[in-house]
């Protein structure tokens, strides 16, 4: 890979970007050299066949038929014309990818200039390249190629990824900005615009009404691509984010309905009221509309994945397909295909994350992220391309006065909206509030390519509104988005908090939702809260018992997250581990001791603890440390298969009794804390230290002699069960039944050998402990039961999340 | 019923809205409220709250019932529990889930927030010794998963020890092993949530038209 080897030279960022540009320029002419190549192979350019000599029809072989001329066996050809189409898609690919990749190689250029309008000049590099190799640019912002396939990854990463909370909270006044906003916007634009053409002196009269609120509409949608590339490197508080964010998505089907409801009556010429209101039924029909089909494969993909379980392999497609077929449907029926593919993102995410296993979950992650970073590169190249495709046909007049325009339209109708807004709002929106929601309605492809799709007899001006659209997609990325920063900063406006949530804050989130909804209900009215919880314990008795399979879907949502934040700080704590040297001794920040109220004498404790005495506390001690540095490589290798072993339904009751006698063994150890100064690992939360002494697979791998210590004969628990370390705690001295590690561990001594889960026939009596270890490990289950794609997997990040 | 009582109860409404920042149309839907629950006694007692159907669904009923009737939420330096309450006090009470005034300036806000998470640290700390140890934590979480069918009481004690460490790591750092955390203070408690904003999230709309049926919606 050139640019992969060029990150080897001494020279500084310049030899990059020449080097960059170098490439760009073998690329273009590659390309420009295989096209006239390709039109000599082409078998159906007739006139050349019998010039180039080949004479052959299609098929490859390289049959001889009547012609008489006898040639050599051809050794190598070359026939650019059949892999032409796919060649020159991989071609764009690339280089968009290379782009991105050069772009941040090169660190000051990115904190100033935003990679949308870095995109956009490499975009119009390379169109000019292309012209100048005298080859004709390809139309690549096809409305067909952008609305089929490059739009709607973006949406649906959007759409998937979208926080739910603030989104619903906010929907209010996110409808008024996209809906009203919108309606405001387009035809203030476009009256006023054409208020303008009327104007002698500009030669521009022979613009009509219609066509001009059609350009209006077109122009006044803010725009989710651009809004989401210049965001994402803001960092602004969540709540303007979700603002914007959910304006620029929720307005489509205003632009959907005005754009067909002017394009249609632009031929007729005129607009009567009868319409207008057939359009406001046309508006509801196409937003509802896009949202039920989005709903409907939503929880069509949601039902899918819950019997994935056994074909894990496939199991990210299903979210993949099934929003893909959203958007074509609503398309389709001319209804809002964003509006669909967002409401499928959005319904089917919690069914099918608490469905799937966490290897499809990251794969699905990754994927959309992928994607939908092509995509927008791409789009921002191929508008750079588009501009210099041209046809341009530039009037001063209409385009400065169409920037001008969408400007002071968009200050207006945020202002005036918010003025209405905040009457109702409880947080309200202040005035730098209204500042960054105004600069930020971004313009970007769609409009361009709303307006690629204008029809050119109907609208002869396509041309001249096509630059104006350009210009003013041009203003907004680079003006506006390469100020947009620095004015955050100048303005102090709010960023982002980066701090995880912690299990405080969710346990008091919830306990806030149950109080405000009590409290509403003591006062006697319905609001928020009240219908908020209802919707709640619908979906808890109905849907989730359709939708969700196993035991999970009885998973309160607090479990679910304390589960989640344990699996994640295990994961961590297993790749931090990894390589790194440990302390001598690293003593603890905090551990449960210290919060253990003195005053309870442990009453058990006596009974279950066995007598230690120095010596052999000295042995354990040196046991231990030495195996556990002895596996911080072994973790590093461990495969992910040795563990998942076949019979997970008749060995899970004995995995379950072996894991709750190494919670057993686990509390006698902790005892111990006192002691034994077991080192930590840096990351020091008390948490991660006990995740990391249950995740350490060999940590209490001791083949000690029995007689000298009592056999510790710890389980090998994977790191990956969260569980384990959810039911790890120190201070319960409750039902410590006597379990002595002598008799127990001396009765099956093969068990703890090895990793694999053998299932031997010692399970039969402890079904009692299945059954309630059963209903721990719902997340276990789901998680181990996935082996992935093949059995030599890759070991360097197997939990990449 | 006559002219003198209603100029009566308005001044007192009057009074009361004076006090505790209510409007006074809110303060008369309150008080038709407070007539309804309790039977159009002049107190309210346990048993009217109790008896709500909607609270049935509630996880943390019995906390959020307890909270009228503490007198700590009643006024600044109160202690203990009350049979019944007036309707002074109930608007008390619920003038904690007041929203923040828009222009409100960030001493009031800092003032309002320490208000409104004092009300749940009350909650939380049954016994009012101004600490909610392990045991007061433990209750509240599993109160707060006690509609959620059947759970693990050791799932339970989990989660709300590892909320413990992360408070008692987040506030005092480094401790030796043998000392010793009594309990979130609401020093610490106020630190641990700071980034809830509690001062906009925790507040509930109240009626300022009259609605005259109880059950209307929204």
């Amino acid at each position: 890979m050139p640019v992969g080897a060029l990150s080897h030279s001494p020279r500084g960022s310049r030899g990059f970007l020449e080097r960059g540009l170098l490439l760009l320029v073998v690329l273009v002419f590659l390309e420009g050299i295989a096209l006239p190549l390709g039109a000599a192979s082409s078998p159906d350019t007739s006139a050349r066949n019998g010039a180039a000599g080949h004479g052959q029809p299609d098929d490859h072989g390289g049959k001889l038929n009547e012609t008489h001329e006898k040639k050599a066996f051809p050794v190598l050809k070359l026939e650019y014309a059949p892999i032409r189409m796919p060649f020159e898609i991989s071609l764009w690919v690339l280089l968009a990818s290379l782009m991105k990749l050069g772009f941040h190689l090169i660190p000051r250029l990115s904190g100033i200039v935003p990679e949308s309008c870095l995109l956009i000049v490499v975009g119009l590099l390379v169109g000019g390249l292309i012209k100048l190799a005298g080859e004709e640019v390809p139309p690549v912002l096809d409305s067909k190629l952008f609305f089929l396939c490059l739009l709607p990854p973006i949406i649906l990463d959007a759409g998937y990824f979208l926080p739910i909370r603030p989104f619903i909270e906010n929907i209010g006044t996110i409808l008024m900005f996209a809906v009203i906003g919108t309606l405001w916007n387009a035809f203030f634009v476009g009256g006023l615009l054409y208020a303008v053409c009327q104007i002698e002196g500009t030669h521009l009269s022979q613009v009509e009404l219609l066509p001009c609120l059609l350009f209006g509409s077109i122009i006044s949608a803010v725009d989710p691509v651009a809004v989401l590339a210049v965001f994402e490197e803001i960092h602004i508080n969540e709540l303007l984010h979700i603002l914007v964010f959910g304006e620029s998505l929720l307005n489509d089907a205003v632009t959907v309905v005005l754009y067909h409801l002017f394009e249609e009556y632009a031929a007729a010429g005129e607009v009567t009221v009868m319409d207008t209101f057939l359009g406001v039924i046309a508006f509801l029909i196409v937003s509802l509309g896009g949202v039920a089909v989005g709903a409907i494969y939503g929880i069509l993909a949601a039902f899918t994945s819950r019997f994935t379980s056994h074909t894990r392999v496939i199991e990210p497609l299903f979210p993949f397909v099934y929003s893909y077929m959203a958007y074509l449907s609503a398309e389709m029926f001319h209804l809002s295909g964003i509006m669909a593919l967002i409401a499928c993102g959005a319904v089917m995410r919690p069914y099918v994350e608490a469905n799937i296993s966490h290897k499809s979950h990251t794969t699905i992650k990754y994927f959309l992220k992928m994607l939908s970073s092509v995509s927008e590169t791409l789009i921002f190249i191929f508008l750079g391309v588009a501009t210099v495709a041209g046809p341009h046909a530039w009037n001063w007049t209409f385009v400065s006065v169409t920037v001008i325009l969408c400007l002071v339209s968009r200050v207006i109708g945020v202002v005036g909206l918010t003025f209405i807004i905040n009457k109702f709002r409880i947080v309200k929106l202040t005035t730098k509030d209204q500042f960054i929601v105004a600069y930020g309605g971004l313009r970007g492809a769609i409009a361009f390519s709303l307006g690629y799709l204008l029809d050119k007899d109907h609208f002869p001006l396509r041309t001249m509104f096509l630059t104006a659209i350009i210009t003013e997609v041009f203003f907004t990325v680079f003006v506006q988005g390469m100020t947009i920063k620095p004015l955050v900063d100048l303005l102090a406006v709010k960023k982002k908090q980066e701090a995880k949530r912690s299990i405080n804050e969710e346990i008091h989130t919830q306990f806030l939702d149950h109080l405000l909804t009590g409290i509403e209900d003591i006062c006697g009215h319905y609001g928020h809260h009240h219908w908020k919880d209802k919707l709640n314990r619908f979906n808890k008795t109905y849907i989730k018992k359709c939708l969700i399979s196993g035991e999970r879907y009885n998973e309160p949502q607090l479990i679910a997250f304390y589960h989640k934040m344990e699996f994640k700080q295990a994961i961590e704590l297993v790749e931090s581990g990894g390589g790194v040297k440990m302390p001598a001794s690293v003593p603890l920040q905090v551990s449960m001791q210290n919060i253990q109220p003195k005053k309870q004498p442990p009453p058990d404790a006596d009974r279950a603890l066995p007598q230690f005495t120095k010596s052999r506390e000295e042995e354990i001690r040196k046991i231990l440390r030495s195996n556990l540095q002895k596996t911080r490589q072994r973790l590093r290798s461990y495969n992910r298969h040795t563990l998942v072993a076949d019979p997970y339904e008749d060995g899970w009751g004995d995995y379950l009794l072996k894991k709750q006698r190494m919670v057993d063994i686990e509390k006698r150890m902790t005892q111990m804390t006192n002691y034994l100064t077991v080192p930590a690992a840096p990351s020091d939360s008390p948490t991660l230290r006990r995740t990391r002494l249950t995740s350490d697979p060999s940590a209490f791998f001791t083949k000690a002699p029995p007689g000298t210590v009592p056999t510790i004969q710890v389980e090998l628990a994977s790191p990956q069960s969260p569980d384990s370390v959810n039911l790890v705690d120190e201070s319960s001295k409750k039902g410590v039944s006597a379990q002595g590690p002598g008799p127990k561990s001396g009765a099956d001594p093969t068990k703890e050998q090895g990793r694999m889960v053998n299932p031997p026939s010692a399970g039969k009596g402890e079904t009692g402990e299945e059954k309630e270890g059963e209903g721990k490990n719902p997340a276990l289950l789901r998680c181990l039961s996935d082996p992935g794609p093949s059995n030599e997997d890759e070991e360097d990040e197997p939990f990449l999340s | 019923m006559g002219a003198s009582q209603s100029g009566r109860a308005e001044h007192e409404f009057q009074d009361l809205s004076d006090r505790t920042r209510f409007s006074l149309e809110q303060v008369n839907n309150l008080n038709k409220r407070f007539r309804q629950l309790s039977n159009n006694k002049e107190t309210l007692s346990r048993e009217d709250l109790a008896s709500l159907p909607d609270l049935d669904n509630n996880p943390i009923r019995l906390q959020i019932i307890n909270a009228f009737f503490d007198k700590r939420n009643l006024s600044q330096d109160g202690v203990g529990i009350v049979q019944e309450i007036s309707f002074e006090e109930f608007l008390m009470v619920l003038s904690h889930f007041q929203p923040a005034a828009m222009d409100i300036t960030e001493d009031n806000r800092e003032k309002l927030r320490r208000e409104k998470l004092r009300f749940l640290f009350n909650m939380h700390d049954t016994d009012g010794n101004g600490i909610i140890t392990l045991e007061e934590y433990r209750q509240a979480v599993e109160e707060l998963l006690s509609k959620a069918g059947t759970i693990d009481p050791d799932t339970v004690k989990a989660i709300a020890d590892a909320a413990m460490l992360e408070v008692a790591s987040t506030t005092r750092g480094k401790m030796e092993p043998d000392e010793f955390y009594e309990g979130i203070t609401f020093e610490h408690f106020l630190q641990i949530l700071k980034t809830l904003n509690i001062e906009s999230t925790m507040h509930v709309r109240f009626r300022n038209l009259d609605t005259g049926n109880m059950r209307c919606g929204k």
